[in-house]
């Protein structure tokens, strides 16, 4: 079908296959450059004689409030995350509100407050922002945007690019998976399941910081939308390398594991907003593994797989008992099955 | 987690293998009716554990994939009607009609709602009554029971603006039709939470008169290892019964409760299935008693008959005669993201789990 006679499916948000194929199909066609075109979470800038990291991202999560915290704490966890895992240190931030006909202050107050703490907690400046009020039902309730930028050491400049990945690496991750996508579904949804999964939702610049300043780390990448399946099949892609996940060795939480059998849905495709994916040699990352351990966001951190020579440009997961399957990409929205 | 990690144990798992390759030496083909166990045989990579003599196929028991594109494209003149709403469970929402899915009216503009349960459509009747809800009715014995519960509770709480676009279908009559018609198996792998509802008596046919053996197997991988060894004992024994695996769920008798509501509520019909056509007293119809509450009766939508997309084998597929492999679509021109046929919307699709479990 041809592209004019498509319309928009909200699967193309979802930051799986569909929304890949919409951002090459209309943006890259349109405005792709050199540094766009790497479609990294964060643009690399040489400006003068230093290194930038630069991102952006918009929130429009729904409720505004759930268990592990609110859309201004994410807005501020978001944007931080995506500097922090350039390798880069954030700086500054900007932050946009388009706010509803009829919002009431007192929610306005309690979102801010949270992104100030978290601004605050994270050590990025809020430096510039606007506002914006729409008649109602015109947006939902808030939505929020906020860009950031952070400064980069010539020596984390390659992170994001995933230049020398070889068999053998591992691939760490700091704790549970899928927290934070299922957290908010339970709050949205109807389900009334009695569990306490709570959003890891959470700014991980210092922790980061701690690792890049004592080990080599060969890439790294925060599982948000489409989860760490969309994220290792990038970086398979990317480096046509082989990446094999050992699903004994995934953490995931008790409640998430027992929402996912319920709803259908898969712990490795579901989004995180404190989670990082590191690469590293395996003597390195057997380090990395112990100094994550000691930070509180990483008590949980654990090897999930390896890189290897096999089925390039796959993910493949090997199961408990002893199955492999082929790891894809998220296809559009994760859609609970029927029985 | 309790009821999941102990029937996933691999010391367990491996030990049925073997003892089902010490003791099986006929040839024999498995039909696996239900969905959910076609995604955990290949979840967990059953097939390759199973002697060669032992081959297991897909059968057609996957709601969404099953429901006809009549059906959808119904669904979707529906949810033109101004001031309609029409509630259904996700999976359905991106399975094609004959020209678009539900997915793509709701972007063009139609009221279309995901619900977790039927109960869920009655609670938005309730809270929007200036206008019509129409909740999509499909499944086998697991959810038309809560469908027929809702009916029952929107009539005694008078609700008027909640209706039902029934597709319920039942098991036996389409497991049968597919012994009559010549597929080759020797045996059931039978579903567990149709047979749950339902009790074993709808399988005594298909033993007594057709000589297949019929296991009702649980959902994890030690209950349908244990399901092929049941079903290899009784053709090695050559005595084909029903028997169940998945005793901490389904008693033989099925749940009465439900049963009864099933019965109050719907009348078997003939009924259309995608790919394999019209199946006598497959479907459940919505009673005469309860007529204010169908869709089909309360509102009249002209839709044409639909033909089938050209390429799809689904019905094979749905048969057991054709896997997704010997498609020429499947993978390329059909996936996930764009799928043509049923069997590749569903996460339980034939060919849906073929694609995400492929090496």
């Amino acid at each position: 079908m041809k592209l004019k006679e498509r319309n928009i499916l909200l699967g193309h948000g979802s930051g799986g296959r569909m929304m890949h194929e919409l951002i090459s199909d209309v943006f890259i066609k349109h405005f792709g450059n050199e540094i766009l075109n790497e479609q990294s979470d964060s643009a690399i800038l040489s400006v003068g004689s230093s290194e930038i990291s630069f991102t952006t991202d918009s929130f429009v999560i729904d409720p505004l409030f759930f268990p592990g915290g609110n859309i201004g704490k994410l807005a501020v966890c978001g944007t931080v995350n995506d500097i922090a895992v350039s390798g880069a240190e954030p700086l500054y931030l900007s932050v946009s509100f388009i706010i509803e006909e009829g919002f009431p202050f007192n929610q306005l107050e309690l979102i801010a407050e949270s992104l100030a703490s978290e601004a605050k907690k994270a050590g990025i400046l809020i430096v510039t922002g606007d506002t914006k009020v729409v008649n109602k039902g015109k947006c939902d309730k808030l939505f929020i945007n906020t860009a950031g930028i952070g400064r980069l050491k010539m020596k984390n400049r390659y992170i994001s690019k995933a230049l020398n990945l070889r068999e053998g690496d591992v691939i760490i991750i700091n704790g549970n998976i899928g927290d934070h996508g299922l957290a908010v579904m339970n709050a949205r949804e109807s389900f009334n399941f009695k569990t306490l999964v709570e959003s890891d939702c959470a700014s991980l610049n210092h922790m980061i910081k701690e690792v890049l300043d004592k080990y080599p780390v060969k890439f790294m990448r925060d599982p948000t939308r489409g989860g760490v399946a969309t994220v290792m099949n990038e970086l398979a892609s990317k480096t046509n390398l082989g990446i094999e996940l050992s699903e004994s060795d995934l953490p995931v939480n008790k409640g998430v594991k027992a929402m996912c059998e319920i709803l259908g849905f898969d712990p490795l495709h579901i989004a995180n907003e404190g989670k990082v994916l590191i690469v590293a040699e395996e003597k390195e990352g057997l380090k990395i593994l112990d100094l994550l351990k000691k930070n509180i966001l990483g008590k949980k951190s654990a090897i999930i797989g390896r890189i290897v020579n096999e089925h390039p440009g796959k993910v493949v997961l090997r199961n408990e008992t002893g199955g492999r399957r082929i790891v894809d990409s998220l296809t559009g929205d994760q859609l609970p099955r029927i029985c | 987690m309790k009821f999941v990690d102990e029937y996933r144990k691999k010391d367990l798992i491996l030990s049925v293998a073997e003892n089902l390759r010490a003791i099986s030496r006929k040839e024999i083909i498995l039909m696996e009716v239900c969905g959910g166990h076609t995604m955990a045989i290949h979840r967990f990579g059953l097939a390759s554990l199973l002697p060669s003599n032992i081959r297991l196929i897909s059968g057609p028991g996957c709601p969404v994939c099953v429901s006809s594109q009549l059906f959808i494209d119904k669904a979707m003149a529906y949810s033109k009607i101004p001031g309609t709403i029409i509630t259904t469970y996700g999976d359905l929402i991106r399975v094609p009609g004959s020209s678009t899915s539900l997915e793509k009216e709701r972007a063009a503009g139609s009221d279309i709602r995901i619900v977790y349960s039927a109960l869920e459509s009655l609670e938005i009747a309730r809270g929007n009554p200036e206008k019509n809800v129409i909740f999509l009715g499909i499944g086998f014995e697991t959810t038309a029971p809560a469908t027929a519960a809702t009916i029952i509770k929107a009539k005694k709480e008078k609700i008027s603006n909640f209706f039902v676009l029934s597709a319920h279908k039942v098991m036996p009559p389409v497991m049968k039709a597919l012994v009559e018609e010549g597929v080759k198996i020797n045996g059931f792998i039978a579903p567990g939470h149709v047979t749950a509802i339902t009790g074993t008596s709808i399988y005594n046919d298909l033993a007594s008169v057709y000589g297949l053996g019929v296991v009702v197997s649980g959902f994890e991988p030690a209950d349908l290892m244990q399901a092929v060894l049941m079903l290899a004992i009784q053709m090695e024994s050559g005595t084909p019964k029903v028997e169940i695996q998945y005793q901490r769920v389904v008693h033989y008798k099925g749940n009465i409760i439900a049963q009864q509501l099933l019965d109050e509520v719907f009348v078997h019909s003939d009924d259309s299935w995608r790919g394999l056509g019209m199946i006598p007293d497959s479907g459940l119809k919505i009673r005469e008693n309860f007529s204010s509450f169908d869709a089909e009766k309360q509102f009249t939508v002209n839709v044409p008959e639909s033909v089938e997309p050209k390429g799809c084998i689904c019905g094979q597929i749905l048969r057991g005669i054709k896997t997704p492999e010997d498609c020429t679509l499947f993978a390329k021109k059909c996936s996930p993201s764009h799928p043509v046929g049923a069997c590749m919307v569903s996460a339980e699709g034939t060919c849906a789990t073929y694609y995400k479990y492929r090496s």
